[in-house]
């Protein structure tokens, strides 16, 4: 890995939430140390209470961490001396959807939604238009420009609030859990389009899940369990850890089981791809000719 | 008898607008009593007005609902003749039968909220006492049962949902989504419903928060004999936990009936915009490419047997 | 619930539908302002003919705007009556000797005050609520008042306010809704009981609605600082309100209007108001 190629380089991030009365919490995150490159698709998981929600927040600095260095894209956004202009900057470069649609969408017409962000970066109006029409079009919402938001469904909400981030250009989108409030064709529209930001435009995401189904479409895997990075890998190495996931609640994907299972009965299933149906077929398959030799 | 039957039952919302919808078209179905049954259908699919009409919220556009035989919307008029008849009401004239009929009418359905338990979509949302226990006390409470009663409805439904004592005093602002979610369907099952009807009960938690959730409606089932009817998304969670299925599209029931038999149509149910179990994918990919495995596989449990003989016998 | 749009907007496309917001809430205030100056038979003629111009040019249909005056209806009727009784003149209708005495001068003021009321309302309606769409609406008030910002006035504090508020009514509108099913289902009661115990049925609505109108404001704030919102300063505008020539000619019309008015309260046929 060229050191170059990082965007968030993050070193031993700590961050608790306050009581009222001003004495420390629970640590929502300790010690986190992680590198992350330009271009990767990296799922987060762990569950509800985690800390993983907290991770992403720290990285636009919609919450400032307590102790740690951060540096994104180049600039150590953890400076005493960092300026207003640094911070806006950062959070156009870095973009976030959050779960609950209603809670972001800020305007009653949707392309006007999609134009708050350029807006507050002071665009001009024409360079409005071409990004909003733009941002529209790659989320296949343009038809859809003058609605109400409100009389959309979940996953066309969570499409228009996608607009709105990537009207803005950022280079990193992070999603904290986009996912959860939908229903499996929502679901499906927003995992799309995710996957194609990240392939086709080179857009760095963060997908922060809990549904083993989404983190098996990632490149790489960050667990996160008790405010901690409990285990860092691509989704075959992640799940190939079955019992160690389970001890903190979470589980594998219904293929992964399978083959851990007929693996614990004595059948030799030789390969790693045991993250998705495709792969996992691919090795069932590879035993079953053997057998039949 | 079906628990539960819908006779000819059709929606219509906001009638003679130009926002005029059909949420349900014609639909005829029977939900056996005592077992878990799934509803599952895309979103606009209807399955959320069905839920709100079985407990008298909305009431049909025409069509009948008929809890144990008994339609929750009859009118005084319609049952007037048959009722006459019963012995309570042998010795009075016809106007004081009438009267007496029509008050118990309105009293059924004043208590059909209690006899059919509603959990919505994210039901944490309805939280609002200042302490777990007197928000699930809610329910029993308004029902008019003793204190005494009460305090011990609220131990049991804490008990099949897993709350434990030490938060039963917390404020349920305090908890995690996954503890106010359990305190909510406490609070339903507080009230010991015949029947309990839940919205995607599972909805948004993590593998962990489902497992508990699921597990405490089990939990309540088994141990009431009581009958559940589930609506999801999820086909994963419906192999998992339901002995009858339904699923439903575009305001119309287009399948009912055991697991098996509607889980058999699995090709079908992915064309009405449905995630299968990735599991069942998976047998479907391998079928393809030629292994002679069995046609409905939806669990994980089925999809190792079938493997195993298959894949099992070479090895020995 | 959600089959109906939020506020009186009637979607129509007329030239009062496609005029400068901007100009439309000046146009409003002249006209009340018109409405007020108009004193003699002629000219509450010309009123009421105009207010009925209006609704005909901007397609609305009569009886939605009839509607609109219903919830009114009773205090027309009040300050009617008032008028009727209470003004005192020089013509007495009634026969001498009556306990109650009712003057032409009464009747008179009764009518004048009805036909006002009714082109007040028409012409707010007209050129306001029923063409313009509230994000219109909220747009056209920050620019107007964007003068009263070197006050030190936060004009687009106030404007964001109204925009969001705007936003989220159908969501906690159908929010509210969801809410009292869910304690429906668990027994609650909101329509029988003494007032006191009605009132006592509405915690457990608001409580939930508190809650959760406040963790989406924080979801909320989270998200549009997110994108980079700092208030105001350096932001720019999708929608750049733009008028034209028709938006000048309307404001013209409506001016001469007002003078005619004037002219008009000279003509001394019938009753003119002191």
């Amino acid at each position: 890995m060229i050191l170059s190629d990082i965007y968030i380089h993050a070193e031993n991030l700590c961050f608790s939430y306050r009581e009222g009365n001003g004495k420390e919490e629970n640590p929502a995150l300790r010690d986190f140390s992680v590198e992350i490159c330009e271009g990767e698709y990296v799922a987060v998981l762990g569950h509800n209470g985690s800390g993983k929600s907290t991770f992403a927040k720290l990285l636009n600095l919609i919450l400032t961490p307590t102790s740690g260095h951060l540096t994104v894209g180049g600039v150590e956004v953890t400076r005493e001396d960092l300026s207003d202009e640094e911070i806006l900057n950062l959070r156009k470069n870095v973009g976030m959807v959050f779960q609950n649609p209603d809670n972001q969408l800020v305007a009653t017409v949707v392309e006007q939604d999609v134009a708050f962000g350029p807006e507050n970066l002071g665009l001009e109006r024409a360079e409005l238009r071409r990004r909003v029409d733009d941002a529209l079009e790659r989320v296949g919402m343009t038809q859809y420009a003058k609605h109400e938001p409100h009389r959309l469904s979940g996953g066309q909400k969570q499409r228009v609030a996608i607009a709105g981030v990537i009207a803005m250009m950022p280079k990193c989108i992070i999603f904290d859990e986009s996912t959860a409030m939908l229903d499996p064709s929502g679901r499906r529209e927003v995992l799309d389009t995710i996957r194609m930001l990240n392939r086709d435009y080179g857009m760095t995401v963060l997908n922060i899940t809990h549904y083993m189904n989404e983190a098996a479409e990632a490149d790489r895997v960050l667990v996160i369990n008790d405010g901690r990075l409990l285990m860092d890998g691509t989704p075959d190495e992640i799940f190939a850890r079955r019992e160690e996931l389970q001890a903190v609640g979470l589980e594998v994907p219904q293929c992964t089981e399978l083959v851990h299972r007929l693996r614990g009965l004595g059948i030799a299933l030789k390969g790693d791809g045991i993250s998705t149906p495709d792969a996992c077929a691919d090795l069932i398959l590879h035993a079953y000719e053997k057998l039949s030799k | 008898m079906d628990k539960l039957y819908l006779d000819h039952v059709s929606y219509v919302y906001s009638a003679g607008t130009p926002f005029e919808q059909k949420a349900l078209d014609d639909v005829t179905l029977a939900i056996r009593g005592g077992c878990i049954t799934g509803i599952i259908g895309h979103t606009g699919s209807g399955k959320s007005t069905m839920m709100q009409l079985l407990n008298g919220l909305a009431k049909p556009s025409s069509g009948k609902v008929l809890l144990d035989g008994y339609d929750i919307n009859c009118d005084v008029n319609d049952v007037l003749e048959e009722w006459k008849k019963l012995p309570e009401y042998s010795g009075m004239s016809p106007r004081s039968a009438k009267k007496a009929i029509a008050a118990k009418i309105k009293k059924t359905r004043a208590k059909l909220c209690f006899r059919v338990g509603l959990v919505m979509q994210y039901p944490e949302y309805q939280l609002f006492e200042e302490t777990v226990s007197r928000d699930i006390a809610f329910g029993p409470r308004n029902m008019g049962l003793a204190e005494e009663e009460i305090r011990q409805r609220v131990l049991e439904a804490a008990a099949f949902t897993d709350i434990g004592e030490d938060l039963l005093e917390k404020s349920p602002f305090d908890l995690s989504g996954g503890q106010k979610r359990r305190v909510a369907l406490a609070g339903v099952i507080a009230m010991r419903p015949e029947v309990l009807v839940l919205d995607e009960p599972a909805a948004g938690l993590d593998p962990l928060g489902r497992t508990f959730i699921f597990e405490g409606i089990r939990n309540y089932q088994r141990k009431t004999g009581s009958t559940v009817l589930i609506v999801s998304h999820s086909m994963e969670d419906m192999a998992r936990y339901c002995d009858d299925v339904i699923v439903m599209s575009g305001a119309r029931v287009i399948r009912q009936g055991s697991r098996e038999e509607v889980f058999a149509h699995v090709d079908e149910l992915a064309e009405t915009g449905l995630d299968i179990p990735q599991i069942t994918h998976l047998m479907q990919l391998l079928r393809a490419r030629g292994l002679p495995l069995p046609e409905n596989i939806y669990t994980v449990d089925e999809a190792v047997e079938a493997l195993r003989a298959l894949l099992g016998l070479g090895a020995k | 619930m959600k089959g109906i749009s939020f506020g009186q907007y009637y979607p129509a496309d007329s030239v009062i539908h496609r005029l400068d917001p901007r100009f439309k809430v000046i146009l409003t205030i002249l006209y009340i302002v018109c409405t007020f100056l108009c004193k003699s038979l002629v000219g509450f003629a010309a009123l009421t003919l105009s207010a009925l111009v209006l609704i005909f040019i901007s397609r609305i249909p009569l009886r939605i705007v009839l509607r609109s005056v219903r919830p009114l209806l009773m205090i027309i009727g009040f300050t009617f009556i008032i008028n009727i009784f209470w003004s005192r003149g020089e013509q007495l209708i009634t026969p001498e000797g009556w306990p109650i005495r009712i003057y032409a001068e009464g009747i008179w003021n009764a009518v004048y005050m009805f036909l006002r009321i009714f082109a007040l309302i028409t012409g707010t309606g007209i050129f306001l609520t029923y063409t313009t769409t509230p994000m219109d609406l909220t747009d056209a008030i920050e620019s107007l008042l964007t003068p009263l910002k070197k006050l030190h006035v936060p004009v687009h504090v106030f404007a964001m306010m109204m925009s969001i508020t705007l936003r989220f009514i159908p969501t906690l509108t159908e929010e509210t809704e969801k809410i009292m099913n869910a304690q429906k289902a668990r027994g609650a009661n909101f329509t029988s009981g003494s007032l006191m115990q009605r009132a006592k049925a509405l915690i457990p609505i608001l409580i939930p609605l508190f809650v959760s109108a406040i963790n989406r404001a924080v979801e909320l704030s989270n998200a549009m600082e997110c994108r980079c919102y700092h208030g105001g300063d350096g932001r720019t505008r999708l929608n750049v309100l733009r008028c034209n020539g028709r938006d000048w000619a309307s404001l013209a019309i409506v001016v001469l209007f007002g003078a005619g008015i004037l002219l008009l309260n000279g003509v001394g046929i019938g009753y003119t108001l002191g």
